[in-house]
């Protein structure tokens, strides 16, 4: 099911603003991807630009290449939309349907998209997610309840198992954990650890030691200054880029003497 | 109400700046501003017996009287910041005061004259044939709710879709041009609307058309902006994180509208529609000039005149004919009617938002 994303000479724009520059790197499927660097890089940008969520917002556009195992993302007989079904997200702040209980929210992708299932399916379908999303125990007495009542931390598991449940091939999360407490950072981790064994995950962090604890391959995003487009710095296996990177930047930035 | 008092002791307003201590305060008990208002209360009682004593001039005495006294007691012993503190209260408590006085008399008043007739007979008859006593309001209540109901179904559709627009599609010149229309419409006055109507009706239908349905016509001019505006407000309260889950599941932005964005507003929507229902429920201007009044019940608004609330309170009240008191008894008891209509509405939009509202509960 994991696929691997390519991007050459991606330029993201709001407007005319020229938000990210001349992206281009190789995503591996079935590994952990994580993009660091300071605010305002473009980071969080570039994560909503692979699956199309970035052209949501009123005059933002891309030019240049997505193309997920060969087939061009932004081709113009592509449809957005399943560009999301097969690329799943997961916000930084948790954000469950509010009007919605545990299992709707769960069932949501499969509901809202008016694909039939039966009933029994449906119910292994909400079961294996939550499982997946290692949430199962905490709440399977009370499937019914609305999910504003879990814990912020049970919430945001649950955005990941209803993002799973619709079987995408690409997994990106933005800044999953940066709303929560360590204990649940450590439980979103160690799910990130088993999911990438069925998905390729690509994640967003200001947290550098989650990088280097969760992920295979780590990108460095750095911005010259207010006003300019952010960069991709350098693209390089984990163990490099916090060992012996490459540029002085990241390890600039990542030793803290940045700026 | 005045505060209780009986808080730790406050820091003196910044003074000397050497002292590290902080100062402690006298202040006055609980009792003292009800005290204080009840001496002030027996000094306006003697002053209105001096100048002529009535109500209104009794409360007004009291209130500055008692206003003045307690902030001077408490400026002498609790200092500036907490006199300044009474002084707001007092301001305030007096102005809802004020703004209640019209609310609670104008129920009073409709209470008082409209109970008397408020009676069995008064819902199950009309005016068929009725001359002095007795007499009804069944054809005007059921006129009343066939044209706000029609009114509603026009205007909901139309005022959903609109603000709809407003806050997922619309951009640029032509969502400013709506915005500003729809400002526009909510000023129009309700003779203008009930006269476009009754225009646009003659003209297919010959002067002197007089129709239900030319009424929820005139009605919905109304409603529309009204709808429009709270749905637009309630949409845009909608968290936008809502709408980016739904399309990172690979959901439709139609379907997203339908199946989140409605839903997680419904209460709002509710709340909204009813509120504009009873806003329009006792216009009477453009219900005189399009649907005009029948003594005899007519329940089809395609068909000819038909009575309605607010008409038939004003019929009533204008020509009463003789002896006048018993149709100025039913024009009271109609007006006390259309309130509960209205209270009811209200209660049921609180209702609504109650039961529609995203449940938090653990």
């Amino acid at each position: 099911m994991a696929k691997r994303i390519d991007v050459s000479d991606l330029n993201i724009y709001y407007g005319n603003f020229l938000a990210v520059e001349g992206v281009t790197v190789s995503i591996e499927p079935r590994s952990v991807t994580a993009l660091i660097g300071p605010s305002g890089c473009g980071k969080s940008t570039f994560l909503r630009s692979l699956n199309r969520m970035h052209e949501v917002l009123p005059g933002a556009r891309v030019e240049g290449k997505v193309s997920m195992d060969g087939q061009d993302l932004y081709a113009p007989d592509v449809d957005p939309v399943d560009v999301r079904r097969h690329i799943g997200m997961v916000f930084q702040r948790p954000n469950p349907f509010p009007t919605m209980s545990i299992y709707d929210n769960v069932a949501a992708g499969i509901r809202l998209n008016a694909r039939k299932m039966k009933k029994n399916d449906l119910d292994d379908l909400v079961e294996r997610s939550l499982l997946g999303a290692n949430l199962w125990k905490e709440v399977k007495d009370r499937l019914t309840r609305p999910a504003s009542g879990l814990s912020g931390g049970q919430q945001q598991r649950l955005c990941i198992a209803r993002a799973i449940a619709v079987e995408p091939d690409v997994l990106l999360m933005d800044e999953p954990a940066s709303a929560l407490d360590p204990i649940s950072t450590l439980a979103i981790e160690d799910l990130m650890t088993e999911l990438k064994e069925r998905f390729t995950i690509v994640i967003v962090t200001h947290n550098m030691q989650q990088a280097a604890r969760v992920s295979e391959q780590t990108g460095f995003f750095n911005v010259a200054g207010a006003g300019q487009p952010g960069r991709l710095i350098e693209f390089n296996a984990t163990e490099k880029i916090f060992s012996n990177p490459d540029e002085k930047a990241t390890e600039d930035y990542i030793s803290g003497r940045f700026g | 109400m005045p505060q209780t008092s009986t808080s730790t002791p406050e820091t003196a307003s910044a003074g000397s700046g050497t002292s590290t201590a902080l100062h402690s305060v006298g202040h006055l008990g609980r009792w003292a501003p009800w005290a204080i208002f009840a001496g002030a209360a027996a000094v306006a009682a003697l002053l209105g017996m001096a100048t002529g004593l009535n109500a209104a001039v009794f409360a007004i005495y009291t209130v500055a009287l008692g206003t003045i006294a307690l902030y001077a007691a408490s400026r002498k012993v609790e200092g500036r910041r907490r006199a300044t503190d009474r002084l707001v209260t007092c301001v305030v408590v007096s102005a809802f005061g004020l703004a209640m006085v019209p609310l609670v008399s104008l129920v009073i008043e409709v209470v008082s004259k409209g109970i008397g007739r408020l009676d069995s007979e008064f819902f199950a008859s009309s005016m068929t044939g009725i001359i002095g006593e007795g007499g009804g309001v069944y054809h005007a209540i059921a006129g009343t709710l066939i044209i706000t109901a029609l009114t509603t179904l026009i205007s909901v559709p139309i005022g959903l879709l609109t603000a709809i627009y407003l806050v997922e599609y619309g951009t640029g010149r032509l969502k400013r041009a709506i915005t500003f229309l729809v400002d526009v419409m909510t000023g129009i006055p309700s003779i203008v609307a009930g006269l476009f109507a009754y225009a646009l009706f003659a003209v297919f239908f010959g002067p002197g058309v007089r129709l239900g349905i030319a009424g929820a016509v005139a009605l919905s001019v109304l409603m529309i902006p009204v709808v429009v505006r709270s749905a637009e407000e309630v949409l845009k309260l909608v968290p936008n994180e809502l709408r980016e889950a739904s399309y990172a599941l690979g959901v439709p932005k139609w379907r997203t509208i339908v199946k989140i964005v409605l839903p997680t507003a419904v209460a709002g929507l509710a709340t909204g529609v009813t509120l504009a229902i009873a806003r329009v429920i006792g216009e009477t201007a453009p219900l005189l000039v399009t649907v005009g009044i029948i003594n005899g019940t007519n329940l089809d608004p395609f068909d000819g005149r038909m009575a309605t609330l607010p008409v038939y309170a004003y019929y009533q009240l204008t020509q009463p004919g003789v002896p006048p008191e018993f149709a100025i008894d039913r024009a009271w008891t109609a007006a006390l009617v259309l309130i509960i209509i209205v209270m009811g509405l209200n209660i049921v939009a609180r209702l609504f938002s109650r039961f529609f509202a995203p449940k938090t509960g653990r």
